[in-house]
């Protein structure tokens, strides 16, 4: 079987590896840190598998690769929680409440007794709602070393703290085919790339308990809250077209705590555990890529859908470089064609 | 028919903004179908360091539209002027639309603020866009301070109520008979739009109701279609409202039969 060579440990190169695996191909995943952590997007994600929800704003492909990834995470991690998700809105943004079911599916609406019933802590705070009880949660920073150890018994090699520069990624690979998913630091070579900042928190309540991901309307500050182990809560995230990763703005924070706060007033109370930022690699459509450039396959722009699609988009590409490409038609227009002789 | 803002002239009345767009793709596409001419850009907060945001300010310079950039979040006097000097730099243009808040929540604008900024900023070359309410007094300080348009708000940032107070938009368009007016914030649907347009207005400015309609690109020519709809209302001279209909025929000589319904 073919050799691969992955760069790149976020959601993208393990869930690219994860399949190539399958197919028992040789795959060494290259990181140019210690493996899956902080250094990559994937670390601060809300882990949140919500294509319904998303497609209030999202792409209908992006719903499609979602139900598809969501079997896979159902099958492959048992931190999985298939709790659904609740979207709120306080009274004056009832309007906002209402635009989202038009333009979203599968969902019921939740008078405040079924509020109650579904988060207790909710109780008394809002009148209306809608539930999606299809959607699911899990914790990334569970998912990432669970995905890791898979890999390893699967034989794939790691190679920790590596960074190829633009040269060495310049000269062709020794494997057959190199699988380029270094998210935003591929942009040297995928131009159209940018990157859209986000700032998350997690904070940590005895007071509060939450059985799933809630999701808080508003004009300007859109709130989600996604609950984890120990009491500790995810709370995002912003979304900024800039790339400036170096820290979390004041407003930003005061913005996201004012929101978890008129959520609840007790998460007041809560700690401040973390502050993270980063980065989301996206094309100008927000919608991911797989390209093909000689021996390199490239597959990024997973914006802030990786958890969703990552896996769904990771399956078309081993098909694709494996030359079984049995992708569905509608896929096509989102593969660019070989670039080899072209430039990116 | 043209109008000239400062030294340009401008074939379209409908100035787009660029935030809240699914994705630059769709914001692209919007903008046009909105025939746009100028698009706004937010500087404070999209802007992080320097270089950070030239990814995405690079999509509004391949719009090919001449970009008005904005001094949205700025809450003080001294963060507006800063912000402006900062766009001046970036989109190499003395326009900027100058919002100085004085109210988080209903993004309503300072106007003690407003007047000073627009003041520092024309004593520096800027050409100043200034976003204020529909208050005459401040809108003639505006105009003392230097501004040669203004840019009255409909309704609050965001809240799609259309034109609140339609008699105070007619008192700021027959009080300043030749500064270009611009109604800016408050629209929720192309009626408004053309209302304002009706009203004499030179021209419209918005950006959530594109952006946030489940259809960006069908809207943004909707709009555009709305405002120039409301464009050529007011130059066509429309009649005037009555308090009981006016007969179109004269009603003399019908038969008796059709009295009734003249």
């Amino acid at each position: 079987m073919p050799s691969i060579e992955i760069i790149g440990s976020g959601i993208t190169g393990l869930s690219c590896a994860a399949f190539f695996a399958e197919r028992n191909c040789d795959v060494t995943v290259i990181s140019s840190s210690n493996g899956p952590d902080e250094s990559c997007c994937s670390w601060w994600a809300g882990g949140m598998l919500a294509p319904w929800c998303e497609m209030e704003s999202a792409e209908p492909l992006i719903g499609e690769l979602g139900l598809e990834t969501m079997k896979f995470w159902e099958k492959f991690t048992s931190s999985y929680q298939k709790k659904g998700t609740l979207v709120v809105a306080t009274p004056r943004d009832l309007p906002d409440l209402k635009r989202f079911g038009r333009r979203t599916e599968n969902w019921r609406q939740v008078k405040e007794d079924q509020i109650t019933a579904l988060e207790p802590d909710l109780a008394g705070r809002f009148t209306t709602g809608l539930y999606y009880p299809e959607e699911a949660h899990f914790d990334p920073r569970q998912v990432l070393p669970e995905l890791v150890s898979y890999l390893e018994s699967k034989g794939v090699k790691f190679q920790t703290n590596i960074s190829l520069s633009n040269q060495e990624l310049n000269v062709p690979s020794k494997a057959d085919h190199r699988i380029d998913c270094r998210g935003l630091a591929a942009q040297d070579h995928l131009n159209e790339l940018r990157g859209v900042k986000g700032e998350m928190l997690l904070i940590k309540s005895n007071e509060v308990k939450l059985s799933r991901p809630v999701r808080l309307l508003h004009p300007r500050i859109p709130l989600y809250i996604v609950p984890r182990d120990n009491g500790l809560f995810m709370v995002g995230a912003t979304m900024i077209e800039n790339e400036n990763r170096s820290g979390a703005t004041v407003r930003s924070v005061l913005e996201l705590l004012s929101a978890a706060y008129a959520l609840h007033p007790a998460l007041g109370e809560a700690e401040i555990i973390e502050i993270g930022v980063d980065a989301r690699p996206a094309f100008p459509d927000n919608l991911p890529r797989i390209l093909h450039k000689g021996k390199t396959t490239y597959l990024n722009g997973m914006y802030r859908h990786g958890y969703l699609a990552a896996p769904a988009m990771a399956k078309r590409l081993v098909e694709q470089v494996l030359g079984e490409n049995t992708a569905p038609d509608h896929f096509e227009q989102f593969c660019e064609p070989d670039l080899s002789t072209g430039n990116m | 028919m043209t109008i000239k803002f400062y030294d340009d002239e401008i074939s379209s009345r409908f100035l787009i903004g660029t935030a809240l767009y699914p994705s630059p793709a769709i914001m692209l596409e919007a903008i046009k179908a909105s025939q746009a001419e100028i698009v706004t850009v937010s500087l404070r907060r999209e802007s992080g360091t320097e270089q950070s945001g030239q990814n995405f300010w690079s999509f509004i310079k391949d719009s090919g539209a001449k970009v008005l950039p904005n001094t949205a979040g700025c809450k003080s006097v001294k963060e507006a002027v800063t912000t402006a000097h900062m766009a001046r730099e970036i989109f190499e243009t003395p326009w900027v639309k100058l919002e100085v808040i004085g109210e988080d929540d209903s993004l309503q604008p300072d106007i003690f603020g407003l007047v000073e900024a627009a003041r520092i900023l024309n004593e520096d070359g800027f050409q100043v866009f200034p976003y204020t309410t529909e208050d005459l007094v401040v809108a003639e300080k505006l105009i003392t301070a230097g501004c040669e348009i203004l840019m009255p708000w409909g309704a609050p940032i965001g809240s799609g109520r259309g034109l609140n107070n339609i008699y105070g938009l007619r008192s700021l368009r027959a009080h300043f008979p030749n500064i270009p007016l611009i109604v800016d914030a408050g629209i929720g649907l192309p009626s408004h739009a053309a209302a304002a347009m009706e009203l004499g207005y030179d021209a419209v400015l918005l950006n959530t109701a594109v952006a946030k309609a489940g259809d960006p690109v069908l809207m943004a020519k909707a709009f555009a279609l709305a405002i120039e709809s409301g464009l050529q209302c007011y130059q066509a001279d429309p009649i005037e409202k009555r308090d009981m209909a006016a007969p179109s025929t004269p009603v003399a000589g019908l038969p008796f039969w059709n009295q009734d319904h003249a």
